[in-house]
């Protein structure tokens, strides 16, 4: 067991340095620059600020250098904003981007497990074929048309919520964000709870259960859910990326100064480090919501445990 | 059952015929993507149909749904009809192109993965596990960033070829409008397939491996035939119903994709349209010039809706054991 975990956790460094590379040299590939700007630059200074943040070195002085401080914790500074560090702008900025993506994603779950165990349940009624179409909407209806309707709706017509910004203490701002965030993973989620608990209910044990005068309640809940949850729960690690993506749209939209917004701005003018930064973080919290939805999996599921 | 119907006897996929088409939620997507695709291919083909889409009419500008203007003029006066048309002819065209591109190399990865077996198996297997662990729209922003030179070098150069030397600036224009779209996009998306192809990897090893232990394969082995024939005849054959159904659900994923790019300002660049583009255009005028918004979403929402209930209706009939997730 904890093998295993040490295993994941080496291919997730590796994973890291995949990434770090791969960023690296896409972005010496962009047309932006940090020092491209409108403004012309004279020449000799241009020179100078590149020496300084040593960008006048062959690529792969460059990239060792870049490597051999990565891997000591340094994630340089940023070279648009003067003087300031990468960590201290993700320091700022990721808080905001974790509170949001932690509300989408508690959200979702208590929104697409109750809906897809309800539909489980009631197999082929009505409530099952409403609550599969909700979640076809959410699947098909691109979050950047649900926000701005979202938005506009409760934000300016009813104003009863606000239509942009954020306030980390006051949850009337997470509420449409973390809504149109979650809202994808929601619809994944109830499709999945309703399958796992259908082949749940359609095991032999489930009818010993009925036959012995087990209540409805207590199949569906004692007897089935932690079985039925399987799928859903393996659903997690993917949902966690989902999030992570969609809060770069999600971010846009409502004007959240995340860690989304640091990273188009990056971007657009080249920043390096920035990228790097950003793109490095999101890639150790997929890895590491992937190995914790590996062992919530196995904790759910003990037959996966021998042959694991 | 008629004797003639039981002589003719019922294949696998004759069976699942049947119980596809007794699927209504399925077979209104058919219908519905036939409209749809149709109405793109067809009409835009049609000249003098479709008045052009990037023609501006600044007298015209902002108009609601009308007999002239069916789905209104956009803050250039720009017909939206002949826009949704256009502008659908690039969307289905990056979602099919790209997930062909996915869903051949998934393939070729996932059989050859899991017939070879073994290390082999492990290691194609580890390098599809840290390709998961990418923050996939993240890299894409980059590497479409980066493509822009490229598809920029590219574009000038298929203008210079299909315009002929020494055209005039017009015919350059006229050239660069259908040429544009095709270079920007393709490099992009071809990109885009070539990483999004873990999934249907995954899916064809589990098949293959499944296959592969049966009595049919030992058989066609000690016939003497060889590793590629038993491969693409024998197994890959057997595991076409997931790969259909997974191309099937894999479109519109794609295609939200663009959209999503176009929302964020990469993909199509204007005054060309694409479904994205045109959302994108019309959540910023909603409040005031809701059909904007309205008429893309429209055409975007029911071509989504179609293809995932005919990808659901597609896995119920080819692989009924399979649940739904």
């Amino acid at each position: 067991m904890i093998r295993q975990i040490l295993n994941r956790l080496g291919q997730g460094l590796l994973v890291l340095f995949v990434l770090f590379t791969l960023t690296f040299f896409l972005v010496r590939l962009l047309p932006t620059g940090p020092f491209k700007t409108e403004r012309a630059i004279p020449e000799h200074i241009q020179a100078k600020m590149e020496a300084y943040y040593g960008l006048d070195q062959p690529l792969l002085v460059q990239y060792q250098r870049r490597l051999t401080n990565l891997v000591s914790g340094d994630l340089g500074s940023s070279l648009r904003l003067e003087g300031r560090e990468v960590g201290e702008i993700i320091r700022q900025s990721f808080p905001v981007s974790l509170q949001l993506g932690l509300v989408a994603i508690m959200l979702a779950i208590a929104i697409g497990v109750p809906l897809g165990i309800l539909a489980a349940w009631r197999k082929n009624s009505l409530i099952d074929y409403g609550a599969m179409a909700l979640a076809m909407v959410g699947i098909c209806i691109p979050s950047f048309v649900i926000g701005p309707l979202l938005a506009d709706q409760f934000g300016r017509r009813l104003e009863v919520l606000p239509a942009m910004g954020w306030n980390p203490f006051s949850p009337v701002y997470w509420l449409l964000p973390a809504f149109t965030l979650g809202l994808i993973s929601a619809a994944y989620l109830s499709r999945l709870t309703r399958a796992g608990m259908l082949e749940t209910l359609n095991q032999d044990f489930v009818r010993t259960a009925r036959a012995k005068g087990v209540g409805e309640a207590r199949i569906l809940f004692r007897h089935c859910l932690r079985g039925g949850l399987i799928p859903a729960v393996a659903y997690i690690g993917p949902a966690f990326a989902a999030v992570i993506s969609g809060s770069l749209v999600i971010e846009s939209i409502f004007a959240i100064p995340g860690l989304g917004t640091h990273f188009i701005k990056a971007m657009e003018t080249g920043d390096e480090p920035v990228i790097t930064g950003v793109v490095l973080l999101y890639g150790s919290l997929i890895t590491l919501a992937n190995i914790a939805t590996d062992l919530l999996g196995l904790w759910l599921n003990p037959r996966l445990r021998t042959t694991g | 059952m008629t004797p003639t119907e039981l002589e003719k006897g019922t294949s696998l996929w004759h069976d699942a015929a049947l119980r596809l088409r007794k699927n209504h939620a399925a077979m209104t997507g058919v219908v519905v993507l036939a409209i749809v695709f149709l109405s793109c291919l067809v009409l835009p083909s049609i000249p003098g149909l479709l008045q052009d889409p990037n023609a501006q009419a600044l007298d015209l500008k902002n108009r609601p749904p009308s007999g002239e203007h069916w789905f209104g003029t956009d803050h250039l006066g720009r017909d939206i009809f002949s826009r949704v048309l256009y502008g659908g002819r690039i969307s289905i065209a990056v979602g099919i192109i790209t997930t062909a591109v996915s869903v051949t190399i998934g393939v070729c990865w996932g059989a050859l993965a899991g017939y070879a077996g073994g290390r082999a198996d492990d290691a194609m297997m580890r390098v599809v596990d840290i390709l998961y662990a990418l923050p996939f729209l993240v890299i894409v922003i980059l590497l479409g960033k980066a493509l822009d030179p490229i598809t920029a070098d590219l574009t000038n150069g298929a203008v210079d070829l299909f315009a002929g030397e020494g055209a005039t600036v017009a015919e350059q224009n006229d050239t660069r409008t259908w040429v544009e779209p095709i270079t920007t996009l393709v490099p992009l998306f071809i990109a885009i397939g070539a990483l999004s192809w873990l999934t249907v990897s995954r899916i064809v090893r589990a098949q293959v491996q499944n296959v592969g232990k049966q009595e049919f394969i030992e058989a066609a082995r000690s016939l003497g035939l060889g590793h590629a024939r038993i491969l693409f005849r024998h197994i890959l054959p057997n595991a076409l119903g997931p790969i259909i159904v997974y191309t099937t659900l894999t479109i519109p994923g794609i295609m939200l994709f663009e959209a999503t790019l176009s929302f964020l300002g990469l993909g199509v660049k204007p005054p060309n349209s694409s479904w994205g583009i045109l959302i994108e255009e019309g959540a910023n005028r909603m409040a005031s010039n809701p059909w904007l918004l309205f008429f893309p979403s429209l055409f975007f929402a029911s071509t989504l809706f179609a293809l995932n209930f005919l990808g659901d209706g597609l896995r119920d009939a080819l692989d009924p054991k399979s649940s739904k997730d």
